[in-house]
Formats: structure tokens, sequence, C-alpha cells
């Protein structure tokens, strides 16, 4: 057995939450989880939000972040307990032996000083080289994680270079000071699918090359699979299962992981083509004061009660394109049909009917709805504005509403605070409802949400879709998804329309270039993926 | 969450003044204007706080003071954060040239210093208690626009926002029953500041002649009529100008206190 580094031993952590106007209430985050890492081993941590994590990781280096207490257990690093180590300790320990990699880089970096700087910072600080010694190692860093012109590299300053380029810049300030563990923290969740490849490669390539331990978070099996020698599994701050990565994903034992393995497995038939109920017709779109547009010539059609999932990452335009539907952002050029009529192209020169028909369900629940109105209130409106419903008619059509997005009694009078993330996207929803509209934009509905409570929403949408032949337009970036509901398919990249048909057709080769680049970017759950992809890529651009 | 004492005693504080404010006519033992003393008695067990210079009794004219000071102040704030919210939010809401428009008629009316500016007016036109209270309102109104536009701005690009627009909603819909409900709590603290600067304002303009006019007494007065007894050691204008600070500092208490329970809108705790 190989030398253990790190040992939680009946880990405790604690938290006391303020919700306002109650008395405050002790929460117990973490409770009686064990686990050890070994030297050079990467332990993947998995779970949902709340699921402790993050709050796992970052006891690694006996922190707890904003009044989080670590109440109980032991934890060793190499051999040393550090829980109740006194703060001289800790800082020796932190940024030296341990070092953390975080979600966004970009709100890590100190946007006035140069990369190369606050790489380094940390092992001058502790005295572990000096100057030039650390700029030669950070050097050789963006060198091992492919980062361009490494020796110059660290003169830009954040701003200066991409998400993914910035998130290796940070990797490569956490392995600078040559520490024993690494904790990357959800590194690549922020990015689009085909940047997420690259750091992930990235990093694993710098594990196995430092030999350094890490713990690495995410909410991603497939990710996990990737980097992970074992994995653990958590559920509401408690262990659920822990073995290989291989065990886990080949062979899960317990419920919970067998549902996070199989997410993701709706199956969806896809529609016939029929005559369109929204035509996009070459339209053409640029924000004011800028001199670039954003969508060029886009053409795409959706038919009634189908679905329509325009797929890219972020800056490809897709929500651009919704904006312009909805008329919140006037296209300069091109005309939108929909519902046999012609839409004026600014949302003041629509008429009621035409906003009522088109409505719209957004990102991020928590912001879609007035945190001061109640549920009753938020469902309610579109009822009393479109339909004139009052008093007893439209609280019953509002308990209606909660039934089909399965929500049931006991919500109506509840404020948006006092629900969870799925719950908020669900009452998002039956607004949307409440207009029986005929089409509805969905703006990437799913990606702030853990996957399985995404999984819930998907099949609620499918079930409305069936129900009330209502049709979407699904933007968002994850392919996984678009199997799972779309009819037809636009890929866009760069505000054009790269790819465009019926889900088999655009999902079946021969793809072109990009399309390709996306689709085989998306993590699979198995063993090797990475590697597979990866010397795929450098096989093409060798022959080519 | 627990009261802190500064808190409680601002509370305390301000009711207290309010109430003598209220009641008035019951609690003053002597009328506003009648001369039951001589000059400049010191306090005494008829006179608790002494007598005027000439001969009033000062308590009384403190407690009628207060009742006219607090009325106009309230007034006065109370029109600045109707007209200064409501064209706040428009700004915010509208945005483009009219928010232009709005925002540089503010800029132009606060680079004016507002004392100058209700001085002028002021000796223009009649001097009464709806002149007075529309002035101080709208100069006052110029700040609360500035606070109210900065924070319906942060508001109105909240998806819901966009999402009742997008439902066709009206602007007044919008402003009062999407924005409102969120801006209100920085601007009930902020109110509570207006208000004592109000009051200050008020006293400042009767000091120098332009405020409320005799018979009406109020604590800006008060202290000009008395201030000649400074020079002979004696304490009457005093009694007023304590009467401004304290009045001042308590309603400071209570709006510091709603200020760190609401804190700001993005990390809001509590509220």
């Amino acid at each position: 057995m190989a030398e253990i580094l790190l040992e939680f031993k009946d880990l405790r952590i604690e938290a006391t939450s303020y919700p306002p106007g109650e008395p405050p209430r002790h929460v117990v985050l973490v409770d009686g989880v064990s686990v050890a890492v070994e030297k050079g081993k990467v332990l993947g941590l998995i779970g949902e939000s709340g699921a402790g994590k993050s709050t796992i990781g970052l006891s690694a280096m006996a922190f707890g972040r904003g009044g989080v207490r670590l109440t109980g257990g032991q934890i060793l690093l190499n051999g040393r307990e550090i829980r109740t180590a006194d703060a001289a300790g800790l800082r020796a320990l932190r940024g030296r032996e341990v070092t953390y990699v975080s979600q966004s880089a970009a709100a890590s970096f100190n946007p006035a000083r140069r990369i190369m700087e606050q790489v380094i910072e940390t092992s001058i600080s502790h005295g572990l080289m000096n100057k030039s010694d650390a700029e030669a190692r950070a050097v050789d860093l963006f060198r091992q994680l492919g980062l361009p012109k490494p020796e110059s590299f660290g003169t830009r300053y954040p701003h200066q270079v991409s998400g993914g380029q910035l998130q290796r810049a940070m990797t490569a300030m956490a392995l600078c000071p040559k520490p024993d563990l690494v904790i990357f923290d959800e590194p690549t969740t922020a990015l689009d699918v085909t940047t997420q490849i690259e750091v992930l490669a990235a990093i694993k390539l710098a594990i196995v090359q430092t030999g350094v331990a890490a713990l690495y978070i995410t909410h991603d099996l497939a990710v996990v699979a990737q980097v992970a020698d074992h994995i653990l599994v958590l559920r509401g701050g408690k262990k659920v299962e822990y073995g290989t990565t291989d065990q886990i994903i080949n062979d899960p034992r317990e419920d919970y992981t067998r549902a996070l393995v199989s997410v993701r497995s709706i199956e969806h038939a896809e529609k016939s083509e029929a005559r369109a109920l929204l035509s996009v017709a070459s339209v053409t779109a640029r924000y004011r004061g800028t001199d670039f547009d954003v969508l060029k010539n886009v053409t795409v059609d959706l038919a009634p009660g189908q679905t329509l999932a325009i797929v890219g990452e972020s800056g490809s335009g897709k929500s651009t394109l919704a904006r312009v539907i909805t008329g919140l952002l006037p296209a300069a050029q091109g005309r939108i049909t929909f519902a046999g009529r012609v839409l004026s192209p600014d949302l003041l020169g629509r008429s009621k009917e035409d906003l009522r028909e088109l409505q719209m369900i957004y990102q991020m629940a928590d912001t879609a709805m007035n945190p001061r109105q109640t549920v009753g209130t938020i469902i309610g409106r579109p009822l009393e504005f479109y339909f004139g419903l009052k008093g007893e008619a439209k609280r019953q059509r509002i308990q209606e509403l909660l039934d089909q997005i399965e929500m049931g009694k006991g919500y109506i009078d509840r404020y948006p605070a006092e629900l969870s993330g799925g719950q908020k996207q669900r009452v998002c929803i039956a607004r949307a409802l409440a207009a029986k509209p005929k089409l509805i934009i969905c703006d990437e509905v799913t990606s702030a949400l853990d996957p399985l409570v995404a999984d819930g929403i998907l099949k609620l949408l499918l079930n409305l879709q069936a129900e009330a032949q209502v049709a979407y337009l699904f933007i968002t970036h994850d392919i996984a998804t678009v199997r799972a509901i779309a009819d037809r398919i636009a890929v866009m990249f760069k505000g054009q329309v790269v790819r465009y048909g019926q889900k088999s057709d655009v999902l079946a080769p021969p793809y072109d270039d990009y399309t390709d680049l996306l689709l085989s970017s998306v993590p699979e759950m198995k063993l090797g993926w990475l590697e597979g992809v990866i010397a795929g890529r450098k096989m093409e651009s060798a022959g080519n | 969450m627990k009261m802190p004492f500064s808190a409680m005693l601002g509370i305390f504080l301000t009711s207290s003044f309010v109430f003598l404010a209220v009641f008035a006519q019951f609690l003053a033992p002597y009328s506003i204007t009648e001369a039951s003393g001589g000059v400049w008695e010191g306090p005494s067990a008829t006179h608790w706080l002494g007598t005027d210079t000439i001969g009033r009794d000062i308590f009384s004219r403190l407690i009628y003071g207060g009742q006219i000071t607090i009325f106009v102040a309230l007034a006065s704030s109370v029109l600045a954060f109707s007209v200064g919210s409501f064209f706040g939010f428009m700004a915010a809401v509208r945005g483009g040239w009219a928010d232009q428009i709005m925002s540089r008629i503010v800029d132009l009316m606060m680079a004016i210093p507002s004392l100058i500016v209700a001085l002028v007016i002021l000796s223009v036109l009649p001097l009464n208690l709806t002149v007075l209270i529309l002035v101080i309102g709208l100069l006052d109104s110029t700040r609360v626009f500035r606070l109210s536009r900065a924070v319906a701005m942060d508001i109105a690009v909240m998806d819901y926002v966009e999402a009742a627009k997008l439902r066709g909603e009206r602007q007044t819909w919008v402003i009062f029953r999407e924005i409102l409900p969120n801006a209100l709590s920085p601007l009930v603290a902020e109110f509570g500041l207006r208000f004592i600067f109000a009051v200050l304002f008020i006293s400042t303009l009767s000091f120098l002649g332009l405020g409320i006019q005799p018979p009406l007494a109020d604590w800006g007065g008060m202290v000009k009529e008395n201030k000649d007894g400074l020079v002979y050691g004696k304490s009457a204008a005093l009694m007023p100008a304590f009467a401004i600070a304290a009045l001042a500092i308590s309603v400071n208490l209570v709006a510091d206190w709603i200020l760190s329970r609401t804190t700001s809108l993005k990390g809001g705790r509590g509220g």
C-alpha cells in the first residue's frame, strides 16, 4: 500500500445560518466522512450542490469558508493533525503543502497585476525559491499546460487571455510551489465544452508529470472519471459510496450512484417535419453602438408542438437570437413570422396576443422571479393580465398550474427564497404556461441545475409539450440535453448557423469541422475517453 | 436579530419627540404667545426651561416649535421622496434620452448650493408653509432622484423586469410592482437621513429669517430670537439648538440601524 498523504477521519463540519426574521439555525454540512488520499493519486469528490464536496475540499487546508466550522474528527496531512492547528501552522501549510484551484479563474486573478507576478507569489512569500527560479518553474509549467508562448505568457494581464488559458494559468499557480496536494474545485465547470476538454487534458497531464496528489471536486461524473483514481460520492454531507473510478462508473453499488451514472437517459422520438409555427428568415442583428453583426443571416423554422434546439458555445449568438425573436433586440434585417403573422421587430410594436403566445424561461430562475412576490402572484399575474382572471377563479387556475408542474399544494403563498433551485425553475415554467403560449423560448433552463434535477425539468418539459402542444426553442450548450429533447437542431458558431436540420441528420456523420469538434468534446462516462479523443486529435493534426 | 441599544434609544427619543409634537396643545403648560414671566428668566418650577427674550415660556414654545418643525420636515421629505423616486425609477427604466434629460436637469440643480437657491426663491415668493414645503421638498428631491435611479438601475436589468416587459406590462406596473418593492429598504433608510437634513434646512432658513414666520414658532427661529442672550450668559438660545441636535441624532440612530439591517441590494442579508 502506498503512503497516505491526506486522511479524513470521521470529519464533521458545521455552520450557523441566519435566515431573515428567524432565529439562527444550526446546520451540519458534513457528517462522519472518512476517506484517505495516497501520494500522487487523485480523489474525485462528486455530488449535487449542497452535498458538501467543496466544504470537504477546503477542509484539506483546514479552511472553513464564511463561518463554516470544522467541529469534529481528524484531518491528517502528512501524518500531522491539522484541524486543530494554530494560525501560524496553517499559514505555513497553505500555499506550500496544499494549494487550491477555484472555479472562476477570472474572479480569482487580480486584474491589475500581470499573470507571472501572481503565479509565483506564493512560492516567493513562502521562501521556497528565489524570483528567477520561480519564474523559470512557472514558464516550465506554462509549457506543460500547453499555454501559447510560455516564455512571454506571464507578462500578460488576466484580461488579455481567454477563460480556458486563465484557468490553466491558475493551475500553474497552484503547482508552482511544488505542493503535495492540489484541490481542484470545479475547474472546468464554467468553461465551454470545447475549452473544457483542453483544460481537462492539460490538468491531467500536469498531474501525471508532477506526481502531485489531488482532490478533484465536480458535479459531473463524466469529467471526474477522466482524471480520478478513486471517487467519493457524497450526498447531503454524508458518504454514499467510495471506490475506484472503474468500479463507480461500471459497477455502482448504491441507487444514488446508479442514478448519477445513468443520468440523461431520456428517450425522445423525433417528430416529423411540419409546417412552421415560427420562421426566422435571414435575420441579421447587431447591438447598438457596435459595428459587428452578432447574428449573420440566420434562418430557422420551428413546427407547432416541436422542439428546435439551438446549440453553440458562449458568444455564438444563441441567446441573441432569443432576444431578437422576443423583440428585445430588433433585427436589423430579415423577417420573423409567427403563427402566420409577421412579427414586428420591436417589442413595442407587438400585439398583446403576440406577447401572450410567445413566452420565455430564463437560465437563472433566481433572478427571473421578483423576490418580493409570492408564487401565487408570480404565476397569477399572466392569468390576470392576459385572461382577466380574478379572485377564486385565478387561485384555482394557479393551483392547476402548480399541479401540472408537480408541485402540489402549499406552495402558492411562498416566496421564491423558500424554494429549491429546481422548484424555482418549475415556477418559471408555470408562469410561462399560464399564458397558454404556442411557443416557449427556453434559454439554458437546465444549465444552472444539478444533473438529476435538470433531468426532472426536461422530463416535465417533454410531458407538458405532449399535453399542451407547445413548441420549444431550446437554447443550450449541452449536447446531452439536445439529444434528450430536440426534434430539430441548429448549430451556431460566431453568429451563423453552421448546421441545421432534423436531429437524426444533424447528429449523424458526415460532420462539418465545428460540429465534429463540439460533439467529440462532450465528456463520456467511460474510462480513457479523454486519452482517446486527445490521441485522435493529435493524429488528425499530424495527418494534416 | 437583537435590536442594538443605540437603535432602541433612537426609537425612544424619536417617538417622544413625535408624541410631544402631536399632542402639543394638551401638553404645553402655556400658550405660544403668552408672556408669562420676566425676560430671560432661568429655569424654575413654573418655567422649566426658563423664559425667552420677551418672557414667553421656552418649554411651551419648544413643544409648539417641534410640531411645526417636524411637520414641515416630514411633509417636504415625503414630497421629495414621491417626486424624486418616481422620476429616478422612470429614468432607470426608460434609459436613453429621457434619462439624459432628467439627469442633466438634476445635475444642474445640484450644481448650485441648495441654501442659495432656497434663499433666492423664498425672497421672491410669499412666505407661507406651503411654499416652504414645496421649495425644500423639490430641492431635496434631486438627491433622492440620484439614489433611486442608481438603485433602480441595478434592479431594472434583472430578468424578472425583462419578463414583465415581455409580458407587455405598462411602465407604471414595472415601476410600482416590480422595482419599488425591491428598492424600498435603501430608500427607507435614506428617508431618515433626508428628514434630518430637512429639519436642519428649515432651522437654517428660519434662523436667517426666511423660514417659518412669527407668530408661529420653530426651533431655528427661536435660536434667532434668543441669540443675543448668549452675550449676557443666558441659556435660552441653547434650548432649541439642543432640541435640533437631539432630534437629528435620534433619527440618525434609527436610520443607521435600518441601513445596517438592509445593507446593499447585492450582499443583502436579512431585510
